[in-house]
């Protein structure tokens, strides 16, 4: 009865995934919530944060690990996408400290500027979903390490800013690292057409992503649009290589 | 002799390392995944290893971003 009672206190519902106003026939196997907006629910929450999830996903990815090399525009974007949709643990790697030149494409704060970018990333996905197990390597990578410090992931995601790193973690992945997923990015600097940027598969649950030619260069800058682009289609192909559904 | 570089046809004179073909396509080895009859080449071979007639080369560059 106080169930009862609870449910009818709420103002939304959300079905399979999609909130649905008014009446609803349901059919058997729905995933039905009943929520209050505005209300934190401590006990709920970690259950709350996927309920907009197409049902069975988070159950799927909460036991995966992936991997991300590089937090600036792509890393960070990438790595919160990752948090929000609830993939268990992240693997997250940056030498590098948060400058006010960052800012302009990088999920950084400003009160964030002089932290190194682990504990800043870190800091930021605890904020967004608290209910996953970071790793965190402050160094920068290089040949030897990646295949050390990367071994158990199941998806790594190449988040490079310098083309030498990103030909380094490719060719790891085509030789040494052929037991998990990889999605590197190529190409998302300036600002032309959004639909220039591509996912091209490179073998069994390899994958690279970018236009390929829009290097960073003077007159041509990143700017958080395109890179933010160029981030969430690694970021899906990392969940499509989770979900098995990339093949 | 013609070789293929990344699906199209190219004529190098024999002899022709991997060094060599990337230097001919003003490429900064350092940033190109080179991949010659299906194997990936490790860099430290690029002086060394001399392109067979008929080689099938794929290139990967790569650009700075991110």
């Amino acid at each position: 009865m106080s169930e009862l009672a609870d449910v009818r206190s709420y103002n939304l519902m959300v079905v399979n995934g999609c909130p649905v106003s008014g009446d609803y026939v349901l059919h058997e196997g729905d995933e039905v919530w009943f929520l209050n907006k505005g209300r934190v629910d401590r006990d709920e929450l970690e259950k709350l944060l996927y309920v907009r999830h197409t049902p069975g996903v988070q159950k799927k990815i909460a036991g995966a690990v992936v991997g991300v090399m590089g937090l600036g525009g792509l890393g960070t974007v990438v790595a919160g996408a990752l948090a929000r949709v609830g993939v268990g643990t992240l693997v997250l790697a940056d030498f590098d400290i948060v400058d006010p030149t960052n800012l302009n494409r990088q999920h950084y704060f400003v009160d964030q500027i002089g932290m190194t970018k682990v504990a800043a990333t870190a800091a930021n996905i605890q904020r967004m979903n608290p209910y996953l197990h970071l790793v965190l390597h402050q160094q920068r990578l290089d040949e030897r390490t990646i295949p050390l410090l990367f071994k158990d992931v199941d998806v790594l995601v190449e988040c490079f800013d310098d083309p030498v790193m990103k030909a380094v973690g490719f060719r790891l992945a085509l030789t040494q690292m052929k037991n998990m997923g990889y999605v590197g990015a190529s190409g998302m600097a300036g600002f032309a057409d959004n639909n220039l940027i591509v996912t091209k598969q490179h073998g069994p649950r390899i994958y690279l992503v970018g236009d390929f030619v829009s290097e960073a260069k003077p007159g041509q800058g990143l700017m958080a649009p395109r890179v933010g682009i160029a981030a969430h289609h690694q970021a899906n192909q990392v969940l499509r290589i989770l979900l098995g559904e990339d093949e | 002799m013609i070789i293929s570089c990344n699906g199209r046809e190219r004529h190098l004179q024999a002899g022709t390392t991997v060094t060599g073909l990337l230097a001919e396509l003003q490429l900064n080895p350092q940033t190109v995944v080179v991949e010659c009859n299906k194997t990936i080449i490790d860099p430290k071979e690029y002086d060394a290893l001399v392109l067979p007639e008929d080689a099938q080369v794929e290139l990967i560059r790569f650009v700075g971003g991110g």
